[in-house]
């Protein structure tokens, strides 16, 4: 039996933990459902169910090919996850998923990419409650949209406009049937689909995302962007993103994603590729903000996602910028394939985990071309049971003379019942090259949110500041439209964590 | 405006305050003076509203208010302003945009409008002028790095950006070289209006030439064990705490009831 408290100090105890523990008890405002007509394949997954697909897709016969051979390389594959534990290496928890009881394919019936008039007008109602409006006399100025709604990309914005300088932006489904030689030569190019196991599953029922592709020597005009939404229940998300710039080129593209609150768990498994030739440089954003579940861990997206991008040519850069805020596991490590000679990677990330969220996140840098450089930022947030893992592979090999590495890795702890872990793999074959790593651990402090309120500020407004502040390196990195927003969702995702 | 009456504390079970009477009026300035460890930081951290520490006993009002009632954020907002005798750091966050956060804050408990970044860099200008800190400052993140006689200007600059009722000062004086001192002492004194009170607690005489107190009280044990005017200051420098401790101890040794 627990024996009384030896001080009876009511306020002084509850202030501290308590206080805070509701900082976590964030609202999401995402949460809600669209009612829409759908068109919709029934629970399972055989060859049948990727036949369907492609069908509703209109594919050609190689493209359903390299469905099925990714489907039957899945099959035999092993679900990492459910290993027994000392073989497991992601420290990321849940029961084992059947795939048979999910849907993969979900489409809302109206849809048109050639006019929006044809789009169900709820959907658009959607789009403008997300903060993303796609009527044309609404539409954000300087970022193009592509909107995907579960399975289908429903719009793209200022298509025609950058189609005027030669690059494509649209849906995936869209570009196999206009640039099938673009997207065939390019597909599982950096991502084989074998890679791992939901790259597999992925790349047998992969639905939609975008594809992008930016002519030799042009800098695109604006800033591309993809918004996923999952919407049905009991569907899973399977996107698929292609991005190519040719020589010289350059392109900053950035992801946002929300979905409806609901208790049971849903599936996101994307893959994103990206393709920077010589000279061309890829700036590639996220905010990943997918129901992250409730308090006491029910509901939430699994979100197993696999990026990566290959800088093919010399002096190329690939620069990932992550903020996830979302999800109830997250596991994902946006990496770079550094061929080019002098060619640099950058993965800048802020990961918050609060609630009952765990995210094992991180990157791989993989230094093959000489004189390559790559950068690693990573600010981990834990708040209340949240648990945060960095991993990240830096891999020096034989060729990669005179290239370099540096890591920083950051945890901040809210509360005390929340966890931060960090597993750095460096390998060097090298002697002339170095590999720098930076690690540390700091608790947010009671003393700096009284410091805060004492001079005026409320508890939630001190947090918002602080966390904010310990992730300023990183969010300076995203481009500006999206900086403001992604500051209010880290105060939106602790919010209640400090009352 | 501030009366402290028979105020007790504790921290993790341990009493500090062991009966606190305080009353301030108006445009007054009190010092505080008193052994390490004898409960001053204590004092203001209560008067600010840290929850670290519990009241168990005894009332505070600030004026004609319940003082330990409010929100530590309210408390700043009605104008009770802490300069810390350890300041906080916090990486990343830019002093200026710190600052005017708080300053809008005040201000609009004030019922004022909020200032926007044009006229507050006038403003922060001007105050940084008053406590000789370069405007190189603004851009660095909250104390981050800074000296400790760096953190004690900030802090003063804080307080002049503030314009605080009741401001108080924790050794504010405390590792300051002279001219700091001084500067320090322009800051409290150019607050000080019939209106604007203030409480300094140091462990120097030296402070008080600069900033002229109209009371000195000495906190030992827990408890304001003498209070006496300017003056006071000058005995405690030549002779220390002890005689007051053997004058407190005999005079509680009479009064003390049989049995108790
Ligand atoms: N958080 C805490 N936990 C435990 N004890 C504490 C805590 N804060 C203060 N104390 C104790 O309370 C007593 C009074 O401390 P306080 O800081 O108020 O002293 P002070 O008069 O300001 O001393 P100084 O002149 O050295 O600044 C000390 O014995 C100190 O150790
Ligand atoms: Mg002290």
């Amino acid at each position: 039996m627990t024996e009384p408290a030896a001080t009876p100090a009511p306020e002084a105890a509850l202030s501290d933990t308590e206080v805070l523990e509701q900082f976590a008890q964030r609202d999401y405002k995402e949460g809600f459902y669209t009612d829409v007509e759908s068109d919709s394949a029934p629970p399972g997954l055989s060859e049948e169910t990727i036949a369907f697909i492609s069908k509703k897709k209109q594919e050609p016969a190689w493209l359903l090919e390299w469905r099925l051979k990714a489907y039957h390389t899945w099959l035999k594959m092993e679900d990492p996850t459910q290993r027994p534990a000392p073989e497991q290496w992601a420290m990321v928890h849940y029961p084992k998923i059947d795939y048979q009881a999910i849907s993969y394919f979900s489409a809302p019936k109206k849809v048109s990419l050639d006019s929006l008039d044809q789009v169900d007008p709820e959907i658009l109602a959607t789009y403008n409650k997300l903060g993303i409006p796609l009527e044309e006399q609404k539409m954000l100025s300087g970022v193009a949209v592509d909107a995907v709604f579960d399975s289908v990309s429903v719009a793209t914005t200022f298509k025609d406009k950058l189609a005027e300088v030669g690059i494509i932006f649209g849906s995936f489904s869209d570009a196999v049937k206009q640039h099938p030689e673009l997207v065939r030569k390019y597909l599982g190019s950096v991502v084989p689909t074998g890679d791992n196991y939901y790259a597999a599953l992925n790349s047998a029922v992969f639905t939609d995302g975008s594809f992008v592709y930016i002519p030799e020597g042009v800098r695109c005009p604006m800033e591309l962007s993809t918004y996923f939404r999952i919407n049905a229940a009991n569907t899973g998300q399977f996107e698929r993103t292609l991005i190519v710039a040719d020589k010289g080129s350059y392109v900053s593209y950035l992801e946002g994603c929300t979905a409806p609150m609901r208790d049971e768990n849903q599936l996101h498994a994307a893959v994103v590729e990206l393709v920077a030739l010589e000279d061309a440089k890829i700036k590639y954003s996220t905010i990943q903000n997918w129901y992250p579940g409730n308090k006491e861990g029910v509901g939430g997206i699994y979100n197993f996602v696999t990026k990566r991008g290959a800088c093919r040519g010399d002096r190329s850069k690939i620069s990932w910028t992550q903020v996830e805020t979302g999800s109830a596991i997250t596991w994902k490590y946006p990496s770079c394939i550094l061929q080019g000679d002098d060619s640099v990677g950058e993965f800048y990330s802020v990961a918050v985990t609060s609630g009952r969220q765990q995210a094992d996140t991180g990157t791989k840098m993989i230094h093959l071309g000489r004189n390559t450089k790559s950068t690693v930022i990573s600010k981990g947030i834990s708040a209340m049971n949240g648990q945060n893992v960095y991993r990240g592979a830096v891999q020096m090999q034989k060729r990669a003379t005179g290239s370099r590495n540096f890591t920083q890795c950051d945890s901040m702890l809210i509360g005390d019942q929340c966890g931060a872990h960090t597993f750095p793999y460096i390998t060097v074959r090298n002697p002339s090259s170095t590999v720098e790593h930076e690690a540390s651990t700091s608790k947010i402090g009671e003393d700096q949110i009284f410091y805060c309120n004492q001079r005026g500020l409320s508890t939630e407004d001190a947090v918002s500041m602080i966390v904010n502040g310990f992730c300023k390196e990183v969010l300076k990195e995203l481009p500006m439209e999206f900086a403001v927003e992604a500051t209010k969702l880290l105060g939106i995702s602790l919010e209640g964590s400090v009352g | 405006m501030l009366k402290i009456t028979n105020l007790h504390a504790t921290v993790e079970g341990t009493e500090i305050l062991k009966g606190i009477n305080l009353e301030v009026a108006p445009g007054e300035i009190h010092a505080i003076m008193g052994p390490n460890g004898s409960g001053k930081s204590t004092l203001a951290q209560v008067l600010a509203g840290h929850d670290a520490f519990t009241v168990t006993e005894g009332t505070v009002r600030y004026e004609n208010e319940d003082l330990l009632d409010m929100a530590p954020e309210d408390r700043a907002r009605k104008g009770v302003f802490l300069a810390f005798q350890y300041p906080v750091e916090i990486p990343g966050v830019n002093s200026a945009y710190f600052l005017r956060t708080g300053l809008n804050e005040v201000r609009k408990a004030r019922g004022e409008e909020e200032i926007d970044a044009y006229d507050f860099l006038a403003l922060i200008r001007a105050k940084m002028a008053l406590v000789e800190m370069d405007e190189s400052f603004l851009k660095r993140s909250v104390n981050e790095g800074f000296s400790g006689g760096e953190k004690k200007r900030h802090e003063v600059l804080q307080m002049a950006v503030l314009e605080p009722r009741l401001a108080i000062l924790d050794e504010t004086d405390s590792g300051l070289d002279i001219d700091a001192l001084r500067v320090v002492a322009n800051g409290v004194n150019q607050l000080h209006t019939p209106q604007n009170s203030a409480i300094v607690v140091t462990h120097y005489q030296r402070l008080l030439e600069y900033i002229v107190p109209d009371y000195v009280h000495v906190l030992m044990g827990g408890r304001i064990v003498r209070s006496g005017g300017k003056e006071l200051a000058l005995q405690l420098e030549d002779r220390g705490y002890d005689w007051i401790r053997e004058e407190t101890a005999a005079a509680a040794a009479t009064t003390q009831p049989a049995g108790a």
